[in-house]
């Protein structure tokens, strides 16, 4: 028979106590890095069961951007006649960026919302799902570099050392994916079809980002509006590390980086205050 | 039937630090889960912009807990006796963290072990000894807990030539003993058992129970949760009857559930 383990854990294992609510973001954080080998596990189950399952595996990261790069290439030259020097690498950089953010942002919903099953039984911090799939989210994010390159090369242009600085813009952007995750979940709680929205409102914010379009090619006026939009940082500092291979101005660093942090910061203030509901509905 | 209010107790104050051996290793003061069920059911925003703008919003209370107040000392066994919807489960889950009370307080002092939660998060596709680690961190292990348990707890499952075959393959006999050996693997401070387990084959349920004794006989708490009233009686130390969210009666195993059994019968006719 087994030997069995009777070392008791008590003595540095927490209280837990229900009538400290205070400081709850805080402690979430504290209770995330305790279990950050489960949220280790959990990308390691989301990405190795995607690859195990299908054949094309993860050559299907890199085939869905290139197919809509070379649609969108063949429809903007073709059809609306733009004329812009290495158009598929300037929409496929900008896409995968956009795909990162428009899947990890709505996934996260859908594990913390139809994961349900698992919060009701145990306890887990509420947040190790919305940040594993932030984590899943950046390794296919970092696969999806790889067409990107090979499409660069192959359009006649040259890579920069800059990609070396794009770790920075992609941390920024899963900041800020799990901010919107965190915060629009935190809907999600109570209204099921807020999920389907969601999707919508991506969909419209996607145009309204110059990814498949220059930005210049708008009114003066309208590009203004659309400084608004954070995505827009972000896109065009991880565009100019990866594909135009120059160094952001300093502005454009400060405005991302704090764009990010205040959307996670809000979004992790939101979620944590309202975690304790995820028992009560579902 | 006497009006089941729980004795005011006077332990509101215990300070939580100093680990005394006395302390509770579970303490419920007043603790209270109040669900605010819709009427009807809403489940959309559009519906709830609808009826938010007709003005037809109804809401009730239900209370799965109702002021319950109850202590369980260290190496205790307590069971939680009562019919369908009387608030056992819930009680559980206030005491495995998954809900906050909204009212009242809970402690919990040290690594719940829910055996409520067997196989959580199993993944068919991954092999046993993946979903070994993932299983062991949802339960709140770290990975060095689980390399160290790692061969017990495959020799103790008898799932050594499969280990690495996807979960897929295996029957739901493996699966279940996989997930005890898991939740087992490491001795919690405080067990919670709803339903007496029935896993596996015969030989395998005797080593599992077997199990769930050596825990006990170290000082692990246990609450035990469970339909058999000679299950009960054989296993708890003290015995919490519970209806409508309330402790009726708490106290010596043959007296709560001789009085409960009686209180059945009269109902059911």
């Amino acid at each position: 028979m087994a030997k069995l383990n009777l070392l008791n854990y008590s003595e540095n294992y927490p209280v837990y106590d229900s009538a400290k609510r205070t400081l709850s973001s805080l402690l979430e954080i504290k209770e995330a890095w305790r279990y950050r080998d489960l949220i280790v596990f959990l990308v390691r189950r989301d990405i190795t069961a995607r690859y195990k399952r299908s054949v094309l595996g993860i050559a299907w990261t890199m085939l869905n951007p290139l197919g809509m790069m070379i649609v969108l290439s063949i429809v903007f030259s073709q059809v609306f006649r733009v004329q812009m020097e290495g158009y598929p690498a300037y929409v496929l950089s900008a896409l995968i960026a956009w795909n990162f953010f428009a899947q990890t942002s709505s996934s996260s919903i859908n594990a913390l919302v139809w994961g349900g099953d698992l919060l009701q039984r145990i306890y887990i911090p509420r947040s190790t799902f919305a940040i594993s799939t932030i984590g899943t989210g950046l390794v296919n994010l970092t696969l999806s570099l790889v067409p990107l390159f090979i499409v660069i090369l192959a359009i006649g242009f040259p890579l920069h050392w800059t990609i070396l600085l794009s770790p920075i813009a992609m941390l920024f952007l899963g900041m800020f994916s799990l901010g919107v995750g965190l915060l629009v979940s935190t809907i999600g709680i109570y209204f099921i079809d807020v999920v389907e929205m969601y999707n919508i409102v991506v969909m419209a914010w996607m145009y309204l980002t110059p990814i498949i379009y220059p930005l210049d090619i708008l009114p003066a006026g309208l590009q203004g509006w659309l400084k608004l939009n954070p995505m827009l940082h972000l896109v065009e500092l991880f565009r100019d590390l990866v594909f135009y291979g120059k160094i952001p101005p300093l502005e454009n660093w400060l405005i991302s980086f704090a764009v990010a942090l205040v959307t996670l910061l809000i979004g992790w203030i939101v979620f944590t205050g309202k975690s304790d509901e995820f028992a009560y509905r579902t | 039937m006497s009006s089941p209010t729980a004795p005011n107790l006077s332990y509101t104050a215990v300070p939580l630090k100093g680990h005394l051996a006395e302390e509770p290793m579970v303490l419920l003061d007043e603790a209270t889960v109040r669900y605010r069920v819709p009427r009807e059911r809403i489940r959309t925003f559009k519906e709830f912009a609808i009826r938010r703008m007709q003005g037809r919003m109804h809401y009730e209370d239900l209370l799965a807990v109702d002021r319950v107040s109850f202590e369980v000392r260290k190496g205790e066994v307590v069971g939680l006796i009562g019919a369908n919807g009387a608030g056992k489960t819930t009680l559980l889950r206030l005491v495995a963290r998954v809900m906050r009370p909204t009212a009242g307080r809970v402690v919990v002092r040290g690594r719940v072990a829910p055996l409520l939660a067997m196989g959580a998060g199993f993944h068919p596709e991954l092999t046993g000894r993946e979903n070994v680690y993932l299983n062991g961190a949802l339960l709140g292990l770290t990975r060095r807990q689980i390399d160290e348990r790692f061969d017990d707890l495959i020799e103790f499952a008898e799932l050594h030539d499969f280990i690495d075959a996807p979960l897929r393959t295996y029957s739901s006999g493996m699966m279940a003993r996989l997930g005890f050996a898991v939740a087992t693997a490491e001795m919690p401070d405080i067990l919670i058992v709803d339903e007496v387990l029935s896993v596996g084959d015969i030989a395998f349920q005797e080593k599992s129970s077997a199990r769930i004794r050596q825990f006990q006989d170290h000082g692990a708490t246990t609450l035990l949760v469970s339909h058999s009233m000679g299950m009960i009686e054989k296993m708890c130390n003290r015995v919490a009857w519970l209806n409508h969210g309330k402790v009726v009666q708490m106290g010596e195993p043959g007296q709560v559930v001789s009085d409960f059994e009686r209180f059945m019968n009269v109902q059911g006719e």
